[in-house]
């Protein structure tokens, strides 16, 4: 065959390189995500089918009133996040963000590491204008919780 | 007044949009040919009217007309000027308002310059513009009335979020808008060329200043975005794969596909049917990103901020834009005649993978997007985010930057890659050489940067070759904007290489006076202190830091309290040497008077942003070049058609 | 070119673009529509109100407490805020209700008497009593995540009905049969 491909082929060659290239990403991308996404756990979730440690997941819930404790080095904090039915104790190092207070919704996003949640991060905006989708279903909770606290 | 004024010329705007649309398509059928005469003034005066709608909205923000919903919404009398001027935007209805004044400028444009097309192509681009405006035109005002008035004035603004009282920001938005409607006008084009089957050079040359403009403004605005979250977020990172930058970066992709297959098209007349497709591709991308960004469904925002309403209209649209498109191509593309040929080593099939692996990648950024959606669908809640997206979009970016090297040295039509073996070897030396280099001084540096670094290395080196050996004046100025483009995307990645592999960072709780090594710098946390600003407070931390002894150089961050809304953030210190960026974020106090400090030092971060600038700079080149040469032609034109009329005489 | 035939075989993949958007269309109205099912509020309708006492906002009403909605007649809750625009924008309509014979309490969440007056006096003061939730701990406790909120609450002090955002004009019957409903 000439290095010239023959016209009638061209456009047939070219469209299966690329659905070839683009099933194939297709196939890799769904493969990665089953393995890379991080899913979101509720503290009764994450106590009842703990994920595998060492798994990037994200735990959503209500820090405890008075479980915040700072460690001595005055960056790494210690709380519990808990929902209706669980408690899960969570370490974080860093600069916590400015809405996240004692008794407000939180999203962590980290990993189990022998029964703690290390998390790397922490998402708290919770405020009148914006509250994370995941937290609007755990209002039920949160509400019960504000109100046992603040009676 | 202003109020109703504005309102009333949107109005007009709007049914002469719809004009422009019946007298278009009328003007495309036999009978109605002589319709097509007033398409083009009707399309002018549109944008004309759709841009002093726009300016009647500045005029009520920079007067903080309270008795407006959406100035009372929005801004606030105190305020400074600039923030009032980018309130206009800085929301839901002002920004659609801007798009389609935008797209009816840009409308206007086409209509007064473009006549390089044939008239019936024309006709049919300027209908595809006005059936796009009239689905926005409808959007503002059934559903989203930017002039609607309060029964009653209101006594104070609502304010602007603090967040978004920033410079960068201000202007974000808005040159992110100008790249979506840039595209939307490339997708018009697509259309017209669809329709009246004309796909051809004239069609693509036609099209590419508009997708160069849109991609410079994308470009320009994706930067702008991720130095705006690295400097803002406090976090020390630049780009999180968030859906509102993936949301910006997919245009960006499909854009840039449609760049090159649209060069290849007008130099060479092949890649006609993807080339249409990518035009449809790359407006759709960006009404989806501009989707999941307003809609809410994927960033959650609280109920009432987000309307399910705003969300189906915009989805509506969708609909019948993309999904009446890509019925268009369906039915269009298989009697669009197959375009010129070319050899398997040639500069059409280096850009035939560039194409491909662009598209891989927005594919996966696509999917990556959307998953959480599809999750969600089966009650599973999940979020995708580097893990996912770094070592998916590097198994097709890593063979598309060999493919960039090599590309550009490549001849039309066909060649042997025997001829450019030999100058490809240097920049593949100086890859190699850097590996090298890596590998002796940093043994522990981890596979994705080395690779990152060397592949940089080795593109800088190969961008600039195709400048070797030529006149560098008589360069054509798109060679100049290809190779300086080339070269930023090697700086960029280099920046990211870099900051990745050799970033070195420092969290502590410090009392003042006390002195923390980061990286090669001293940092001094030499005092803290309450400030205040127009409308925030704030506690200011200042620090000393020194480079091996050298002078000290002072920095400040802040951590601010604003008022209305009440809201904390926080204002990372940046110290920038040619070398790298020194970045220091203040916390909270611990206890016992320390107060929490993250420092970090990041080599060479900052060509992360010049790489993008020279990007959005070598498109600027390209774009001159293109539009300089259309002059002349223009004028050239002009000139001939002058001395015919004589002659006829 | 040689060639005008156009290639047969390939017709059926330039459909493919169309499919894959329609898919895209399909999980993004599924999407669209959930947030709609699971209302955060829909757990709430149906249950008492929970026990709360909270101090009058302003000293020309009385305060709100769980009790003043057990006496049998239906009323509607109104969660504002002086600091709120859409609550300015339901304003008007709130006065309507409140001239049909409905009555109205008002909770005022994080404010300042100061403000609650002067937003009272420029919008009108449709409540007959208002209670302060400076915690926003009512709020929470019956399902409310924004401002502005209104709740149908029947005679025996149990939630009926709950709408998100301001009431529009279109909105009023609605509110009227909720009402209507919970009365019998």
């Amino acid at each position: 065959m000439t290095a010239a491909i023959k016209p009638k082929h061209q456009r047939l060659v070219l469209l299966g390189i690329a659905l070839v290239a683009l099933i194939g990403a297709g196939l890799l991308a769904a493969w990665a995500l089953r393995n890379q996404a991080a899913y979101f756990y509720l503290p009764k979730d994450i106590v009842a089918e703990p994920p595998a440690p060492g798994r990037a997941v994200r735990l959503g819930g209500m820090v405890e009133t008075g479980s915040l404790k700072t460690a001595p080095d005055g960056v790494t904090i210690d709380f519990i996040v808990g929902d209706d039915k669980a408690r899960v104790p969570v370490r974080f190092r860093g600069i916590t963000p400015d809405l996240f207070v004692e008794g407000s919704g939180v999203v962590a996003e980290g990993r189990m590491q022998g029964g703690t949640f290390v998390a790397d991060n922490l998402l708290a905006k919770h405020d009148e204008n914006y509250v994370p989708r995941e937290m609007a279903e755990m209002t039920a909770a949160q509400a019960k919780a504000t109100v046992a606290e603040t009676r | 007044m202003i109020a109703e004024l504005g309102l009333a010329m949107l109005w007009l705007a709007a049914a002469l949009a719809l004009l422009q649309l019946a007298a278009g398509a009328f003007a495309l059928s036999a009978r109605g040919r002589e319709l097509g005469g007033i398409v083009r003034p009707v399309a002018v005066v549109q944008g004309v009217l759709c841009a002093l709608s726009f300016f009647a909205l500045i005029v009520l923000f920079l007067r903080t007309d309270l008795s407006v919903k959406l100035v009372a919404t929005n801004s606030h009398s105190l305020k400074p000027f600039v923030y009032k001027l980018a309130g206009t935007w800085g929301n839901h209805e002002g920004s659609m308002l801007l798009w389609v004044t935008v797209m009816g400028l840009a409308g206007s444009f086409v209509a007064l310059f473009e006549r390089r097309l044939r008239e019936a192509t024309m006709l049919a681009t300027l209908a595809g513009q006005a059936f796009v405006s009239i689905g926005f035109y409808a959007f503002l005002l059934f559903s989203s009335n930017p002039f609607e008035r309060l029964p009653e004035p209101a006594a104070e603004g609502n304010g602007l979020n603090p967040l978004l009282q920033d410079i960068g920001l201000a202007f974000h938005p808005p040159t992110l808008y100008l790249g979506y409607v840039g595209l939307s006008v490339a997708f018009s084009f697509a259309i017209g060329a669809l329709i009246t089957r004309d796909v051809g050079p004239a069609f693509a040359r036609a099209m590419r200043p508009w997708v160069l403009g849109a991609w410079i403004f994308l470009s320009l605005g994706i930067t702008a975005g991720s130095y705006w979250a690295y400097y803002e977020l406090g976090w020390g990172g630049w780009w999180f794969w968030d859906p509102v930058e993936n949301a910006s970066l997919m245009p960006w992709l499909a854009a840039t596909a449609l760049l090159h297959s649209a060069s290849v098209l007008a130099a060479r007349n092949a890649l006609r049917a993807w080339t249409v497709m990518l035009g449809v591709v790359a407006f759709s991308m960006s009404m989806i990103g501009t989707f999941l960004v307003r809609s809410g469904i994927l960033t959650s925002v609280h109920a009432f901020a987000v309307d399910p309403e705003r969300g189906s209209f915009i989805l509506a649209l969708l609909a019948i834009y993309i999904g009446g498109a890509l019925a268009l191509f369906a039915t269009r593309a298989s009697t669009i005649t197959e375009g010129a040929r070319f050899a398997p080593v040639s500069r059409e099939s280096a850009l035939v993978v560039n194409n491909v692996a662009l598209s891989a990648i927005l594919g996966i950024v696509l999917v990556g997007t959307l998953y959480p959606l599809l999750t969600e669908a089966f009650d599973e809640k999940v979020s995708v985010g580097p893990p996912y997206f770094n070592p998916m979009g590097a198994i097709f970016f890593v063979p598309m930057l060999v493919v960039m090297a090599i590309g550009p040295m490549l001849r039309w039509r066909g060649d042997r890659a025997a001829r450019v073996s030999g100058k490809l070897a240097i920049p593949a030396l100086a890859a190699a050489a850097t590996a090298l280099g890596l590998v002796a001084l940093a043994p522990t540096i981890k596979p994705m940067p080395f690779l990152g670094i060397a592949l940089a290395v080795g593109l800088a080196v190969a961008s600039v070759l195709p400048l070797v050996g030529r006149e560098l004046k008589r360069t054509p100025l798109p060679t100049w904007g290809m190779v300086v483009a080339h070269f930023g995307i090697a700086v960029a990645l280099f920046g990211v290489g870099s900051d990745s592999a050799f970033s070195t960072e420092k969290l502590v709780a410090s009392r003042v006076g006390e002195t923390h090594a980061v990286g090669p710098w001293q940092v001094t946390l030499s005092d803290i202190e309450p400030v205040a600003g127009p409308n925030w407070t704030a506690i200011e931390a200042t620090m000393a830091a020194s480079h091996a002894g050298g002078a000290a150089s002072e920095l400040h961050s802040q951590s601010r309290n604003f008022t209305s809304p009440p809201l904390v953030t926080s204002e990372s210190a940046l110290l920038t040497r040619w070398n790298g960026q020194l970045y220091a974020v203040l916390g909270e106090e611990a206890d016992d008077q320390r107060w929490q400090l993250r420092l970090w030092w990041k080599p060479f971060v900052p060509m992360i942003w010049y790489g993008g600038l020279l990007i959005g700079l070598g498109g600027l080149l390209a774009l001159i070049g293109r539009v300089a040469h259309d002059v002349r032609r223009l004028r050239a034109e002009g000139k001939i058609a002058y001395r015919r009329q004589r002659q006829g005489r | 070119m040689s060639e005008i035939a156009p290639v047969k075989r390939a017709g059926i993949w330039l459909w493919l673009p169309l499919a894959l958007f329609v898919g895209f269309f399909v999980l993004v109205m599924v999407g669209l529509l959930r947030p709609a099912d699971r209302d955060v509020a829909s757990a709430f309708v149906g249950k008492p109100l929970p026990a709360f006492d909270l101090r009058a906002s302003i000293p020309g009403r009385p305060g709100l407490k769980t009790a003043d909605f057990a006496d049998g007649k239906p009323r509607l809750l109104n969660v504002f805020a002086s600091w709120c625009i859409p609550c300015i924008a339901e304003a008007p309509q709130l006065d309507a209700l409140a001239r049909a014979g409905v009555e109205i309490h008002g909770v005022a969440i994080r404010d300042r008497q100061e403000d609650v007056q002067r937003f009272l006096a420029q919008n009108g003061n449709p409540y007959t009593r208002i209670g302060a939730d400076d915690l926003r701990a009512v709020q929470l406790a019956i399902g409310s995540s924004g401002v502005p909120e209104t709740f149908v609450i029947d005679g025996k002090g149990v939630i009926r009905h709950q709408h998100i955002g301001d009431i529009r004009v279109e909105d009023i019957p609605k509110l009227l049969e909720k009402l209507r409903e919970a009365g019998a």
